[in-house]
């Protein structure tokens, strides 16, 4: 036993930049913001939505009613981020509002940029403040900027701040309806192991393959499981396991794919060691790839002991030990 | 059966592609909604609630899209569900929308799924190897590839019929206008020569990636019986789950799967599902399937499920059509397929499905599973009335 | 034909904490749990007619997350289930349609999340539209903080009444053995406390927790056979509210007032709402219409342990045990679902049918 000690976690990152088709009406939204204006829609009860929708809030019909809006507004409300978040508007703190443009009826949610939250207050006028370089997107507007009291008058559809910085040089590739906009989404995760496959994972850092036996159905896991799938309970006794096995069933990967961290085609096969009640996934190298049978007898490659750590890629892969193959019997129950 | 009965009475579905860049999330579902309430003759203000179906929501990278999509989805006011289900998802949204009028609740019912997969990228979504493991996932073929190769060994198939599946579902995919792949020219030779990307699954035997959605509208007795068009019965449903991996689990023809089937017949009262039923919208991700789930479903006996498709069975003309609409081979928007199973099934009995209608179908079989083939969820559909109730 | 009754017969939960150590899938807050509300009621997992989960895959940060979570149940011989990406109130909701077919007659709900395997109030920003809010990263706190201005400046609460149901809270979760926040607290002491996001202070946000609940539906025969003193669902109701945060009436939650009304609320004593927030409690008793007579969360609710995906059921439980510990004959639970309670579930219940 490994004793008692902190199950195992490491960092998860997911991360994808995701590209979204926006359709007519966001794709009009998106292509004004490019040019630096903004546009809203007009809804089955006369209100002006900005940013827009697509459907009626009340009747969910589809909306084509655009209208030019301010590029002032008036806050509604507003809440004080002292510690942004990444990817949030502006990196020191601020203040998240929503802010009812004039000639919108519905407030928009952005970010205004006042040094500490004794400037915000509802009721305060602000303006858009552009970014440089607009691409179609809601984040072509950097964030919001008060109004000082005296220029706070009027406030129009027609009102430009005239402040932004000019726009870049426009392409012809500019000029068509902006389609599509790409929106990063990434996270960062801590990943735990359980309780009893941190054990296995502690095992396998010393080169021990270590399964677990269920209570219930006296089944061997390896790894061993929180819950044996069949009995829900944990899994217990512990058992090392040789590091020689059958190839139950497998595929020759030869496809690429993004994210990809074994270079194809290689063998994906299931692997049921001795003594085991189940397979798991691993590679077969070591023969061609057309030479790998079911019933294949195999046995890990190591990778050098400096190379180890808490993982079963510490077995570089399976390799054949030119054993005659395993009889269908002994492992058709592990299909 | 079910204290209240439920009827489908009409079905939407998108032009199904790799890439719908014309429309948004919302905009692709109010495709599919569009039609499925023109098809019922029902708007907004009959629909009681709604319920969304769709796969993980790492593929569009929103959590909970019903959320945003409140407004498109004409849930706004109204109660909506969120269901997911792994890949069974669509069905499993068809089976809970049925329960809410079979449980008494609501009298028309919106079922809606869809899946954007042009937002992402599911082989990456799917193959995210966290700390610890073998990266050695690659995607659901690669996950399924070892079991269809233990399904050769188990039943002696000969090697080309996963390529007659093929050549049969694009054929039919061929004659139905939503497909994404509409390919009349296939042939079970092409097929064969097409390249083996998870050994032993070749590229013309694997679903395509497509963005698409899938409505459908069901109601109770009453709404049904008032319908201007033809309706779908549903007769029964069912669902089944087990754990993806245990010892001396049967990866090949699944416990939860058989015993879905063995429920949903005795539900139906339907004893020998070969002559009973019409036809078949069954899941088949990868051609192989198609003989693997016949015997899982029991169409067949165990191991002789590829004679009938060898046979021409499960072709249009067949003892059971299987996938007249070109199924998941044809057009794969992840989250809607389970639902556009159940609504192909639907379309047949209630004789809507165009160039791609089996004659006289008066009994159907939708049929969704996901996961590692752990999660099933089917329904049978009918013209007439379960038990003969008019 | 009369549509069956239905009943909560049965309700466990796992220790709420600010970090659990086992994994996102569940298994571990799960499988003690399912054993305990299992044994409780004298059933076994072959007992149970439909299986009903709730959880979400951007809190694991893994597509499929709930699936393993099966293991926790031991699903051999396979089980009859579903699965919501929703708090798991509304997985109740779905179990109790099931039973309401008559096709099985009882009915295991349970809800898990880890919120501590990633950074909540970021991921939450993923709920919003996609395309015109969420590329902001609004976090969920800076939202609620919007919402609790509306209603500071319309006059509509306090930060006094703010603070005040963070201390009945903290005081009331003293009792609770499950709860991850209690505490004797003063109104004055709390607002001493500098803001976390003016114009919220740490009391005004629930704790970021991982946990899991559980509870058992029975029909009407099948419950007095379980349980002493079932607690007999007499409503259950949910609505959605726009995704375009504008649009919403922030301050009044129409959704949650459409599904009370419709559940029904007359002579309800005790009411466990689903507050993440000290002001949406405000909201949520108004939109009910609470009077000051009914008993609001003694377990402390959401303000005193959030865990999400089962915080709503939880609720439910809670409500529910009122009844079943003979010490009420008519409560009220409520759940929410999305930003700024976009989305909301009210299941009342009492004791005699």
């Amino acid at each position: 036993m490994t004793g008692i000690s902190e199950p195992l976690s490491a960092p998860l990152e997911v991360g994808f930049d995701y590209t979204r088709s926006l359709g007519p009406v966001l794709g009009r939204f998106a292509t004004a913001l490019r040019q630096r204006r903004i546009e809203g829609v007009r809804g089955s009860d006369g209100r002006v939505h900005v940013p827009v929708v697509e459907y009626d809030p009340i009747t969910a019909e589809a909306l084509d009613d655009f209208v030019e809006v301010g590029q002032q507004g008036t806050v509604l409300s507003w809440s004080w981020t002292p510690h942004p978040l990444e990817g949030q508007p502006l990196a020191h703190a601020f203040a998240w509002a929503l802010i009812r443009l004039d000639g919108a009826d519905t407030p928009l949610l952005h970010a205004v940029d006042v040094v500490s939250p004794q400037e915000m207050h509802t009721g305060m006028r602000v303006r858009v403040r552009w970014s440089d370089a607009p691409v179609g997107s809601i984040r072509d507007i950097a964030c919001f900027d008060p109004v000082p009291d005296d220029a706070a008058a009027g406030g129009t559809a027609a009102d430009h701040t005239g402040e932004a910085p000019p726009l870049p040089e426009s392409t012809s590739e500019q000029q068509e309806p902006v389609a599509m906009t790409t929106t990063p989404v990434h996270l960062h995760y801590r990943h735990s192991a359980s309780p009893e496959e941190s054990q296995y994972l502690r095992a396998l850092a010393e080169g021990r393959l270590i399964g677990q036996r269920c209570p219930a159905c006296g089944k061997v896991y390896i790894p061993p499981r929180g819950a044996c799938p069949t009995d829900g309970v944990p899994t217990t006794d512990e058992i090392e396991l040789p590091d020689a096995g059958t190839v139950t069933t497998f595929c020759i990967v030869n496809v690429p794919f993004l994210g990809q961290r074994i270079k194809p085609p290689y063998v994906a096969a299931y692997v049921l060691l001795d003594g085991a009640d189940i397979p798991f996934l691993h590679l077969v190298l070591g023969c061609a790839a057309e030479e790998v049978r079911m019933g294949m007898r195999v046995r890990a490659a190591w990778k050098s002991r400096d190379q180890w750590g808490t993982t079963l890629e510490n077995i570089d892969h399976f390799e054949p030990t030119g054993e005659p193959d395993a009889p269908y019997e002994s492992y058709a129950r592990h299909l | 059966m079910s204290k209240h009965l439920a009827a489908v009475l009409g079905t939407g579905q998108t032009h199904h592609a790799s890439r719908r860049t014309d429309v948004s999330m919302g905009g692709l579902c109010r495709e599919a909604i569009d039609r499925a309430m023109a098809d019922a003759g029902l708007d907004w203000p009959d629909i009681d609630a709604v319920v969304l179906g769709k796969a993980p929501d790492l593929f569009e990278g929103v959590m909970m899209p019903e959320l945003p999509l409140a407004d498109a989805l004409g849930a706004t006011g109204k109660p909506l569900i969120r269901v997911h289900t792994a890949g069974s998802v669509g069905g499993s949204t068809g089976n809970v929308a049925a329960s809410l009028i079979e449980g008494g609740v609501h009298k028309r019912v919106l079922a809606v799924a869809f899946e954007k997969q042009s937002e992402s990228n599911a082989m990456w979504a799917l193959s995210i190897t966290p700390p610890f493991h073998m990266p050695v996932g690659a995607g659901a073929g690669g996950y399924f590839a070892p079991h269809v190769r233990s399904y050769i060994r188990r039943s002696g198939a000969p090697d080309h019929i996963g390529a007659v599946v093929a050549a049969k579902d694009r054929r039919n995919g061929s004659r139905n206008p939503w497909a994404h792949l509409r390919q009349s020219d296939l042939s079970v030779e092409s097929v064969l020569s097409s390249q083996m990307l998870w050994d032993p699954i070749r590229y013309d035997e694997t679903c395509p990636s497509s963005d698409g959605a899938c409505a459908v509208v069901l109601g109770d007795e009453d709404t049904a019986d008032g319908s201007p068009g033809s309706v779908a019965w549903v007769h029964a449903t069912s669902m089944r789950t087990e754990p993806t991996t245990y010892a001396g689990r049967d990866q090949v023809n699944p416990q939860a799967g058989r015993e879905a089937a063995a429920a949903l017949w005795k539900q139906a009262g339907i004893t020998d599902p070969l002559s009973e039923i019409d036809t078949a919208e069954i899941y088949v991700p990868f051609s192989w399937f198609e003989p693997m789930w016949l015997e899982n479903l029991g169409f067949a006996q165990e191991g002789t499920g590829w004679k009938l498709t060898e046979a021409g069975e499960t072709g249009i003309g067949g003892r059971l059509p299987v996938n007249p609409s070109g199924g998941v081979l044809s057009s794969n928007p992840i989250g809607a397929s389970g639902l556009l199973r159940f609504a192909e099934a639907a379309m047949q009995v209630m004789h809507r499905a165009g160039e791609h209608q089996v004659p006289g179908a008066r009994t159907a079989l939708g049929h969704a599973y996901g996961g590692g083939s752990q999660y099933f969820s089917m329904w049978i559909v009918g013209t007439d009335k379960p038990g003969g109730r008019r | 034909m009369t549509d069956p009754d239905v009943a909560v017969v049965g309700f466990a939960q796992a220790p709420n904490t600010r970090q659990t150590y086992g994994t996102t899938n569940g298994v571990e807050m799960l499988v003690p749990i399912l054993h305990e509300v299992l044994d409780g009621t004298g059933l076994t997992k072959g007992d149970i007619g439909f299986w009903c989960s709730g959880s979400s895959d951007y809190l694991a940060g893994r597509a499929f997350s709930f699936v393993a979570a099966v293991d926790a149940i031991g699903a051999v011989p396979p089980i009859n289930e579903s699965h919501v990406e929703m708090d798991a109130a509304w997985a109740l909701y779905e179990a109790w349609v099931k039973i309401r077919t008559g096709q099985v007659d009882t009915a295991l709900v349970y809800g898990f999340g880890k919120s501590s395997a990633g950074d909540l109030r970021r991921t939450l920003a993923l709920q919003l539209d996609p395309y015109t809010t969420a590329p902001l990263w609004p976090d969920s706190v800076g939202i609620a903080g919007l919402q609790a201005r509306l209603g500071l400046d319309s006059g509509q609460w306090t930060e006094q009444d703010m603070a005040a149901v963070a201390a009945r809270c903290r005081t009331d979760a003293r009792t609770n053995p499950h709860a991850q926040i209690s505490g004797a607290a003063e109104v004055s002491e709390l607002l001493a406390e500098p803001y976390l996001a003016d114009p919220l202070r740490a009391h005004d946000c629930a704790p970021i927790t991982d946990g899991a609940s559980a509870v058992i539906l029975a029909d009407a025969d099948r419950a007095r056979e379980l349980c002493a003193r079932p607690a007999w669902i007499t409503g259950l109701e949910h609505r959605m509210e726009s995704g375009n945060l504008g649009a919403r009436e922030l301050t009044t939650s129409p959704s949650t007032a459409g599904a009370a009304r419709a559940a029904g609320t007359d002579g309800v004593e005790v009411a466990e709402l689903h507050a993440p927030f000290t002001h949406q409690e405000l909201v949520l008793r108004e939109a009910i219409g609470l009077g000051d007579e009914v008993r609001i969360s003694p377990s402390g609710g959401a303000l005193c342990a959030n865990p999400m995906f089962a915080a709503g059921l939880t609720r439910i439980g809670e409500a529910a045990r009122r009844i079943m510990d003979g010490s009420a004959r008519r409560v009220l639970a409520h759940a929410t679902s999305g930003p700024a309670l976009q989305q909301n579930l009210v299941c009342t219940m009492e004791g005699h049918r």
